[in-house]
């Protein structure tokens, strides 16, 4: 018989209280440091008064900062839409997959993290260089194609030019993409993993085809999967500032790039706590919403 | 950051970057917690990567019985922001020379008793004494460096032709997308100063907002702002010039001889690492020894082999081969030399100011 935790209430003691005592000390105390500190004034090079002011979150809200906010919202948007588009259908293909080859692809899915995100982006950056094997492989057929037409008479392609693939904002979209990818399958791939099968046949019994299926059935199905993966994509990649720095070109700065510097060389942490919490504000917005969207179809369903 | 390098692990300015300080924090309280529980005398010492020589650490542990607890940081502000709450327990930390004299203001570091560092003599009558630190009285000198420009002699204009100025990095579209500067907001503002002809220091703000504009019209012409590995970025080929320090050119050239190496005629930026105790460290006479065996000719001349950084070491320098004295690189000519100026720290209230000029500079 499922028992109540009010009837346990050692047992329970014993078992929460260990996780809560780690997140108030190790998580909500710094934070609520962290937060502090937005209302902070420097006053030595290494002392912060607690004044109670609002110039930094004044300051946060400039155009300037608004700008590089609104930047950092567009290029993280842009790479959820195109994990999206992409994790759909590999989370679709591994859901439909035989339990063996299933495993097999999930572990294919998980494999990037056991290697750390810097490593990962070198690597990134020895395939997209100029001299790297993206533009190494495009060569080949270049001068392949040249040769061809060399053999059947005619003008030979010339000399191959290296496409310039990194620092710019298509390598810091690419370089999301890359790393926020798995974030988006593994939710997607529960949600289409739980689905009644039967729901699908029935759509396909009675005519709809298969585009139809997956846009009528399997989509508001898998909705509450692709909502949170559209989150846990999302908030990572709106707080990214190693992908930019690394891939990014002279005006791919994102915010978290900005907050780094605050903390760093202008040594102003009340002005780089004021921006990280701006940030964390638009998170908790963007979890009410999804959170009220969700509430919304369930109550519909 | 470090890129490319931090994978071949060549700088010292580059190694644990992307780490960030909380890792390095992290590892250093576990090696900390570690030794103190040891009875035998121990000296914290905090540098950068790949910044000593082979066998020094070991050379002086036979020489004194004190045993070295080495760590590393990653940039100068990655060690002020680790001090910032006081000092973790270190010994002898690097700064360089604009954060001795932030830290210096910050009542971080100890005043040095120069009766236990004897060695002192042997630095260059130049090195003797610093702007940054009047009388020495916070930091030894341990090594000093130039920024100038690193070029692919293949992909200039001419054999001849030798990119002299910074207008190639930072004012002319001629080497369009294959120009790289470094990306900290200090640096490349005190370089477009030195550009327009005035000194790194005491910038004025007409002159900023000029820099400014400048830099924003540059910026499509320019590749990346480089996080101190714009050695890599020249040896993979991905750029053709780049703004660097002379130590990471050195060593590329080493292994590319296409690339070489130039300090512009407007002049440049001077660096100098520097040997300070932290306030509170827990060994201080030990670390007065250790900063005193450094700067012996013999520990000197190994740490420099090593890492093809210029010594402020006369004793030093007398021991190392003909072609590392006679290297323009690393040494550059007293002529050069005159056109040098240290970037001094010039108070928080610049430092933010710069950092919010590269920021709108990033945005536009």
């Amino acid at each position: 018989m499922e028992q109540s935790w009010k009837q346990a209430k050692a047992a329970f003691a014993a078992i929460a209280v260990p996780p809560v005592a780690w997140l108030v000390l190790f998580f909500l105390v710094p934070l609520a440091v962290i937060w502090a500190y937005t209302f902070g004034e420097n006053v030595g090079p290494t002392t912060i008064d607690f004044t109670g002011t609002f110039a930094n979150y004044a300051r946060a809200l400039e155009p300037l900062y608004l700008d590089i906010f609104g930047k950092s919202l567009i290029i993280a948007g842009l790479t959820t839409l195109l994990c999206l588009i992409v994790g759909f259908p590999v989370a679709l293909a591994i859901a439909f997959a035989g339990p063996k080859l299933k495993s097999w692809l999930l572990l294919a899915i998980m494999l990037p993290f056991w290697t750390n995100l810097l490593i990962r982006t070198f690597a990134l950056i020895a395939v997209l260089r100029e001299q790297g094997y993206v533009n190494f492989a495009l060569e080949w057929l270049w001068n392949n194609a040249s040769g061809f037409m060399t053999l059947i008479g005619l003008q030979p392609l010339g000399d191959y030019e290296p496409l310039t693939l990194l620092y710019n904002n298509t390598a810091v979209v690419v370089g999301l993409v890359y790393v926020h990818l798995p974030f988006m399958v593994l939710p997607l791939y529960s949600a289409l993993d739980r689905m009644d099968r039967s729901l699908m046949e029935a759509s396909l019994d009675l005519g709809a085809g298969h585009m139809r299926t997956i846009w009528s059935v399997v989509v508001p199905l898998a909705a509450p999967g692709i909502a949170s993966g559209i989150l846990i994509t999302f908030i990572p990649a709106l707080g990214a500032y190693l992908t930019p720095d690394l891939l990014g070109g002279t005006d791919s700065q994102m915010i978290a790039n900005v907050i780094e510097r605050q903390f760093k060389r202008a040594n102003d942490w009340p002005f780089g706590a004021a921006l990280s919490f701006l940030l964390m504000y638009l998170t908790f917005i963007a979890i009410a919403a999804q959170a009220f969207i969700q509430r919304k179809a369930e109550r519909r369903g | 950051m470090a890129k490319g390098k931090y994978l071949k692990g060549a700088s010292r300015r580059s190694l644990l970057k992307q780490f960030g300080a909380a890792a390095v924090g992290i590892s250093f309280a576990g090696g900390l917690a570690g030794c103190s529980r040891a009875s035998s005398r121990t000296v914290n010492f905090h540098n950068w990567a790949t910044y000593i020589g082979p066998t020094t650490l070991d050379d002086f542990q036979e020489a004194t019985g004190i045993s070295v607890n080495y760590t590393n940081f990653a940039s100068n502000d990655e060690l002020f922001a680790a001090l910032r709450a006081g000092n973790p327990g270190y010994d002898v930390i690097v700064p360089s020379n604009e954060y001795v004299t932030r830290m210096a203001d910050a009542q971080m570091l100890m005043e040095l008793d120069h009766s236990l560092i004897p060695n002192k003599a042997n630095l260059l009558p130049e090195f003797q004494d610093a702007g940054f630190d009047p009388g020495r009285r916070y930091s030894m000198p341990y090594t000093w460096l130039v920024v100038g420009v690193g070029y692919r002699k293949s992909r200039m204009p001419s054999p001849t032709f030798v990119p002299d100025s910074w207008r190639y990095l930072l004012d002319s579209n001629q080497f369009t997308g294959r120009i790289a500067v470094l990306g900290d907001s200090a640096d490349l503002i005190r370089l477009s100063a030195k550009y327009k002809g005035h000194s790194v220091n005491g910038v004025p703000d007409a002159m900023l907002s000029e820099i400014e504009q400048m830099l924003i019209r540059q910026k499509p012409h320019i590749k990346a702002f480089h996080e101190d590995d714009g050695q890599d970025l020249l040896l993979s080929g991905e750029v053709d010039i780049v703004m660097e320090y002379n130590g990471d050119i050195a060593q590329s050239i080493r292994d590319d001889a296409d690339i070489a190496w130039v300090i512009p005629s407007e002049g440049t930026l001077q660096n100098q690492d520097c040997l300070c105790i932290p306030n509170q460290a827990p060994h201080p006479e030990d670390a007065h020894a250790f900063i005193n065996y450094l700067l012996d000719g013999q520990a000197g001349a190994g740490i420099a082999e090593e890492i093809q950084y210029a010594t402020p070491n006369s004793a030093a320098r007398d021991l190392m081969p003909e072609d590392y004295k006679s290297n323009t690189i690393v040494y550059p000519t007293p002529a050069e030399l005159a056109r040098c100026e240290y970037g001094a720290f010039e108070g928080d209230e610049k430092a933010r100011l710069y950092e919010e000029i590269f920021t709108r500079i990033s945005a536009a």
